[in-house]
């Protein structure tokens, strides 16, 4: 399909100073773009045209640009990553608007994501729950010693799809509740599932799932919102598996 | 255990368990009722009504039953709670319609309609058996030479004489059923029993379930209102 050009749209975007500031809503116009333009790119073009009319460009986190890093956010028109499914922000793409029409494009919500400045916000609380459990401090050797071990390949295939997660938010940005369970089922279940991680499944899930509360991240009402924003497509089967680990290693203590 | 029923998990089973629990009554409750349908003489009702009035081990579980209820209910407002407060400032603009099912987005609000007619419900049938002397009395009759209450003149004479009680339990059975659509395949989400095989048999089971527990329920006041109770 060709690219056309979208002569003019309408940019409805959140401005915030920093932390402490109110911030609200700003409108924006930016003309001439191509339909095959990223919206990050987009964006590029926005800042553009607001530095060289002196004005502050518009924050936002961007940095593989290729899907995979997770940096990028960005609640655009209702939906977290944009209309497309299965898709980070970055590979958004400027065919999904039509002609003349008004975005609005929001940060993360939630208490445990801080706004920092505009579209930016603090995800560090991703971090902390990861550092509460979230490795394997058994020594699993090197690579030869790794593949000594056999692992079933349906148990190999989900491991893999639960360790898709890069991490970016989605799931607790789109949650009705702000909660990250999707995340800690995923990195919970893609050691779980492995007989490296299993010999600290129980410490991991009871720290990750202490730490997740914590910092203030709403309860899973399985809603299933989140695996439908999971631009990696994460299930929530992760989600059950993470509840049984959770309760069996509660029942043991 | 330390710190299970605080935790987010725990809590969530706290709801899965009660709500399991109650689910489990219903199932009691609609056999019950159904029986008002087969019988418009009234005395398969009473029969069953007198048994459940009378039965040793009803008495235990109805403040058990109870419980289950209060505990669902409470856990259900501090979980909601703790949800609000998880996002202090909302979107602008949300488009969540296309990725979660209306019920399991708003159980908390179904709930709490289900409480009101629930209310409403034990008024009506409840506070007259129990407590006689301060509702309506109910006349005795005997049947196979055992007297018991009359609880089938009590149910079919409120559904007789109100078309708005028909109208207003055919919709508290309708959003019983939208709960249970969400709520039945969740409960098993929430104790970890679920995976890729499971979850589509379980989401098929709630989606019929809730079908079969709210068209049971509303097919008796819609029995009564077209005519064939009388």
């Amino acid at each position: 399909m060709a690219d056309t050009i979208l002569k003019e749209l309408t940019l409805k975007i959140w401005r915030q100073k920093d932390a402490k500031s109110k911030g609200g809503f700003e409108t924006y116009k930016v003309r001439d773009i191509s339909t095959g333009t990223s919206f990050l790119e987009m964006l590029d073009i926005l800042n553009e045209q607001l530095v060289s009319e002196n004005r502050e460009p518009v924050a936002f986190d961007h940095d593989c640009r290729e899907g995979i890093c997770g940096t990028c956010s960005l609640f655009i028109d209702g939906r977290a990553h944009g209309p497309d499914d299965d898709v980070t922000t970055c590979q958004l793409h400027m065919r999904r608007f039509k002609e003349g029409a008004t975005i609005t494009i929001e940060p993360w919500r939630s208490g445990a994501f801080p706004v920092i400045k505009d579209l930016i916000v603090d995800r560090h609380a991703f971090e902390k729950i990861q550092q509460a459990g979230g490795y394997v401090s058994v020594n699993t050797g090197g690579v030869p010693d790794g593949n000594t071990i056999p692992i079933a390949n349906d148990k190999a295939e989900e491991a893999m799809d639960a360790a898709a997660c890069i991490g970016c938010g989605a799931c607790v940005a789109t949650c009705k509740n702000s909660s990250a369970m999707l995340y800690v089922a995923a990195k919970v279940s893609q050691f779980a599932l492995l007989p490296q991680g299993k010999i600290e499944a129980a410490r991991r899930a009871k720290a990750m799932v202490a730490k997740m509360d914590e910092l203030g991240f709403g309860n899973c009402t399985n809603t299933g919102a989140c695996e439908s924003e999971c631009p990696k497509s994460i299930s929530i089967e992760h989600i059950a598996r993470l509840n049984r680990e959770y309760i069996k290693a509660k029942l043991k203590d | 255990m330390s710190n299970f029923l605080t935790s987010s998990i725990g809590k969530k089973v706290v709801m899965s368990l009660s709500g399991l629990f109650l689910i489990m009554f219903l199932c009691v409750h609609l056999a019950l009722n159904l029986l008002l349908i087969f019988d418009n003489s009234g005395e398969l009702f009473n029969h069953g009504a007198h048994f459940m009035a009378t039965n040793p081990l009803i008495k235990i579980v109805e403040p058990v039953l109870a419980l289950g209820f209060i505990i669902h209910m409470v856990w259900a407002c501090v979980l909601t709670v703790q949800n609000q407060k998880a996002r202090p400032s909302g979107y602008k603009k949300s488009s969540q319609s296309g990725n979660a099912t209306w019920p399991s987005r708003n159980m908390f609000i179904l709930g709490g309609v289900i409480l009101i007619f629930l209310g409403i419900h034990l008024y009506n049938f409840w506070w007259n058996i129990k407590f006689p002397e301060l509702g309506t009395p109910l006349s005795m009759i005997e049947i196979d030479g055992v007297e018991m209450e009359d609880t089938y003149t009590l149910v079919v004479g409120l559904f007789r004489s109100s078309i708005c009680y028909c109208l207003l339990y055919i919709l508290g059975a309708i959003f019983l059923g939208l709960h249970l659509s969400h709520g039945f395949w969740s409960a098993f989400q929430s104790i970890g029993f679920s995976n890729q095989i499971w979850r589509k048999r379980l989401e098929f089971v709630a989606y019929l379930f809730a079908v079969v527990i709210g068209a049971g329920f509303a097919i008796i006041p819609v029995y009564f209102l077209v005519g064939l109770g009388n």
